[in-house]
């Protein structure tokens, strides 16, 4: 444990821990933080500096620090929602499949190959096509092609419990599969099971966003990371920096992220093995 | 004053971030030529001092300070390029699991003579014309072909035979062996430490010999250095200290293996003779089924016997000798292909799926390894309460005082309810499992090597434990174990597995005495006993035997 408390001290730790807690503190904070209402004009200029807009107006003449903010709880709330619908599906189809054995699991594991073998974004890009680009499409579309990855990682992790002798012991006492699933199995791959959703939230961020880059993010005038970069893109050539602001927010969280993950998940292996 | 190979000074080693000592300030000396065997249990530090042989630490661990002088230069101030070229040169390491040593892509000669190569020592072909030499040393046979072979084409005692003579490629002064026989059957174990011993006097190499067995020590070692909890109980010449031990624990150990090597039980009187548990003409196995109806390859072939009420039967046999399958069939974790089961007259139904709760309820199982049998998430209470609800529904209130019963039964105190099975001890843990077993109040118990992951001190408790809970409950009990030492003090009666099929059947006593089958005479006589020379006896008297069973007599 010591161990553990010791490596939180790092530099590197707290300045990620420091970054995506503040970003959290944004999008839970909603629009109590916003300078000015993130859908008003507050200039006829577009890609200008402005009074009390400290990152300057947009392609449209709105403050882009006040759409930045409002963008972070979109982004991080559709991007936390399709993680945890990915794992909410795909770890009890692996738990179904793990504990069952047999044509459940060849069949789950063969229907996830197929959502695993067509890339995502093309999948994102005919169900908006098709659906709109609405919230629930792109938190349940994200969900679910992620859920295929969960699923994979969730089954192996549930397989090599499913073999140990107090799983053996429960089946042989005539438990029911539920019991074995949710009591004997789900708790002990519940933590590389947590580093692999705060994995997933970083994928949907990136994902959601490249969507919303494309166009194809949530409907103005509300816009999430992607879309911001999408809609001042043009203002590159200008000079103007409102298009890099969301780009650097989408990557100091996924960076942030990936680092701290990375880091705990090794510190806890190295607590373990004292 | 002979020439020391070995010198190690006050070496302490701590586990990280201040915590205990895992080596406690010990000194040692190994001479030219010299075996110095370090014994102890799990935890006494005995393999933490063999890679510090080797500058070598776990992760997790750090040096603390002391010295470890190899040839006169200390280890522990080198380099670590210097480090290295010692490595496999001048010392080298012999581990426990040969199957998980060798990378099974490679064939066996390229990986022997592969640190010869890399230290520059010898060329490619001198390197082989020394393997081969040395694999005759080693009693491989057909030294000139069996190296072009994979790993997996040989056999576990072949393989840690290969590993030897890896070890030994480039004359080190110093092998340390760890643990090198614990993971083989015991027939095996003897060609094994035949092996070495003579390998070892013939290159006049020293060796650190690290074991937790007692009597496979007194075989090979010059002197033995007793470990406890990182500290050094007693040293002396092997054959001193086996016959006047000075220190209480020493002699608790020493106690502890005549117990196992002497008991003999007379067939218990109190028994009933009721018969209990049936079994007749039982196969069982793995892969797809035949068109005659049975499995590709059989584990279990026609086994039948009964099983009294109060009465202990061991099934032995060793790795793949079909014995587990045996009870894993009983249990209906592997379901039979044919024969029948009888409990209490009625018919088993060959999978879980098709017997009853009540049925699950009396064939209770207890498995091997205790770490893995008991949930990590779950406390000893939560794991007993389940036993408890899932059979009899009993409420809260009266769960408790039954698992304080329960606890008190397998004599555990009563405050280990509240543990996690990670806080418990490997005796504790399997303690906990035959209360889980008991919980159920069950009239057969199916041991499942309950003892081979413990020490021996501890599994000797065990193993009175088991004997009394029999006798107490009125239980009958089928103990699967490879260890003949073990069952001499439990079993009543016993039957001896090989390749599936049961080779002899009788009373336990009778068997160990006055084996006929030659194949339990030979396992019989592969029993590491507690006094020197018992190996040089074993030697050609199982080598005899072998070539018995071998022309089907």
């Amino acid at each position: 444990m010591n161990y553990f408390i010791q490596s939180l001290r790092r530099p590197g730790i707290v300045i990620s821990a420091s970054i995506l807690l503040f970003w959290l503190v944004i999008s839970l904070a909603g629009g109590f933080v916003l300078p000015h209402d993130p859908t008003v004009f507050i200039s006829d200029d577009a890609f200008a500096d402005a009074v009390g807009a400290a990152l300057g107006t947009d392609h449209m003449g709105r403050d882009v620090a006040s759409r930045l903010l409002a963008g972070t709880q979109l982004t991080i709330g559709m991007s936390v929602a399709a993680a945890a619908l990915s794992h909410l599906v795909g770890v009890s189809l692996a738990l179904c499949a793990a504990v069952n054995g047999g044509w459940i699991d060849t069949v789950s594991s063969r229907l996830v190959d197929i959502i695993l073998s067509v890339p995502k974004i093309i999948v994102g890009l005919v169900v908006v096509a098709v659906l709109g680009p609405s919230l629930t499409v792109l938190i349940v579309m994200t969900g679910t092609v992620y859920s295929g990855g969960v699923f994979r990682i969730a089954r192996a992790l549930a397989r090599d419990v499913v073999g140990l002798d107090y799983v053996r012991a429960a089946t042989a006492r005539g438990e029911g599969k539920l019991h074995i699933m949710m009591r004997e199995i789900l708790p002990n791959i519940l933590s590389p099971l947590a580093v692999d959703f705060a994995l997933r939230v970083s994928f949907a961020i990136l994902f959601i966003s490249s969507l919303g880059f494309l166009g194809l993010g949530v409907q103005p005038p509300k816009a999430d990371w992607g879309t911001l970069v999408h809609d001042n893109i043009s203002g590159l050539s200008s000079g103007s920096l409102a298009a890099i602001w969301p780009a650097l927010a989408i990557a100091s969280v996924t960076i942030s992220l990936n680092y701290l993950v990375d880091t705990l998940s090794l510190a806890g292996e190295n607590g373990r093995k004292q | 004053m002979k020439q020391l190979v070995l010198s190690i000074r006050n070496l302490t080693i701590r586990s990280e971030g201040g915590g205990h000592a895992i080596v406690d300030n010990i000194s040692l000396d190994v001479a030219k030529g010299e075996v110095v065997a370090l014994i102890g249990e799990s935890g006494s530090g005995k393999s933490t001092i063999g890679l510090s042989c080797l500058g070598l630490f776990r992760p997790g661990l750090t040096y603390v300070g002391g010295d470890i002088e190899l040839e006169g230069s200390n280890l522990l101030g080198l380099p670590p390029r210097e480090l290295q070229s010692l490595r496999g040169r001048r010392v080298a390491y012999v581990a426990q699991s040969a199957a998980a040593s060798f990378n099974p892509a490679i064939k066996l000669n390229s990986q022997v003579i592969e640190p010869s190569i890399a230290h520059g020592t010898r060329s490619a072909s001198e390197a082989l014309d020394r393997a081969i030499s040395l694999y005759a040393t080693v009693r491989l046979p057909q030294p000139n072909q069996i190296g072009s072979r994979y790993p997996h084409e040989v056999s576990g005692g072949q393989l840690q035979r290969f590993m030897l003579a890896m070890g030994m490629l480039d004359a080190p002064a110093l092998l340390v062996l760890d643990e090198p026989t614990s993971a083989l059957d015991v027939t095996t174990q003897v060609e094994v430490l035949m092996a070495m011993k003579s390998a070892v006097s013939a290159q006049g190499t020293s060796a650190l010999f690290i074991s937790h067995d007692l009597p496979v020590v007194a075989q090979m070692a010059d002197r033995v250095v007793v470990l406890r909890n990182g500290r050094i109980v007693e040293s002396g010449p092997t054959n001193e200290l086996l016959h006047s031990p000075k220190e209480a624990y020493t002699r608790e150990l020493i106690a502890a293996f005549r117990k196992i090597d002497q008991k003999r039980l007379d067939i218990s009187q109190e028994q009933d003779r009721k018969t209990v548990l049936s079994v007749q003409d039982l196969s069982a196995g793995y892969g797809g089924r035949t068109r005659a109806g049975k499995p590709s390859v059989l584990a279990v072939e026609n086994a039948s016997f009964n099983l009294a009420r109060g009465e202990v039967l061991a099934v032995v046999g060793e790795s793949g000798s079909g014995k587990t399958s045996l009870a894993q069939a009983i249990a209906g974790l592997l379901p039979r292909s044919v024969g029948s089961v009888r409990l209490h007259d009625v018919e088993l139904s060959a999978s879980l799926g098709g017997r009853t709760k009540d049925q699950l309820r009396r064939v209770q199982m207890v498995f091997q390894m205790a770490d893995t049998a008991l949930n990590p998430k779950h406390t000893i209470a939560r794991t007993l309460e389940r036993v408890l609800e899932h059979f009899f529904r009993l409420p809260a209130a009266q769960r408790e005082k039954r698992i304080e019963q329960l606890l008190a039964l397998v004599q555990l105190p009563p405050e280990i309810a509240a543990r996690y099975p990670r806080q418990l001890s490997g005796g504790q843990k399997q303690r906990v499992n035959l209360a889980r077993a008991l919980a159920a109040e069950p009239d057969v118990l199916i041991c499942d090597e309950v003892t081979s992951a413990l020490d021996t001190i501890v599994s000797v408790a065990v193993l009175d434990l088991i004997r009394e809970l029999k006798a107490k409950l009125g239980l009958a009990v089928l103990f699967v174990s490879h260890d003949l030492a073990a069952i001499s003090g439990i079993a009543d009666q016993t039957i001896v597995m090989r390749r599936g099929k049961i080779v002899e059947a009788g009373e336990t006593a009778v068997i160990l005495d006055r084996p006929k089958h030659p194949y339990t005479q030979l396992l019989v006589s592969s029993v590491p006993e507690l006094r020197a020379n018992w190996l040089q006896e074993a030697a050609p008297r199982n080598e005899a035997l072998a070539k018995r069973i071998a022309a089907g007599v």
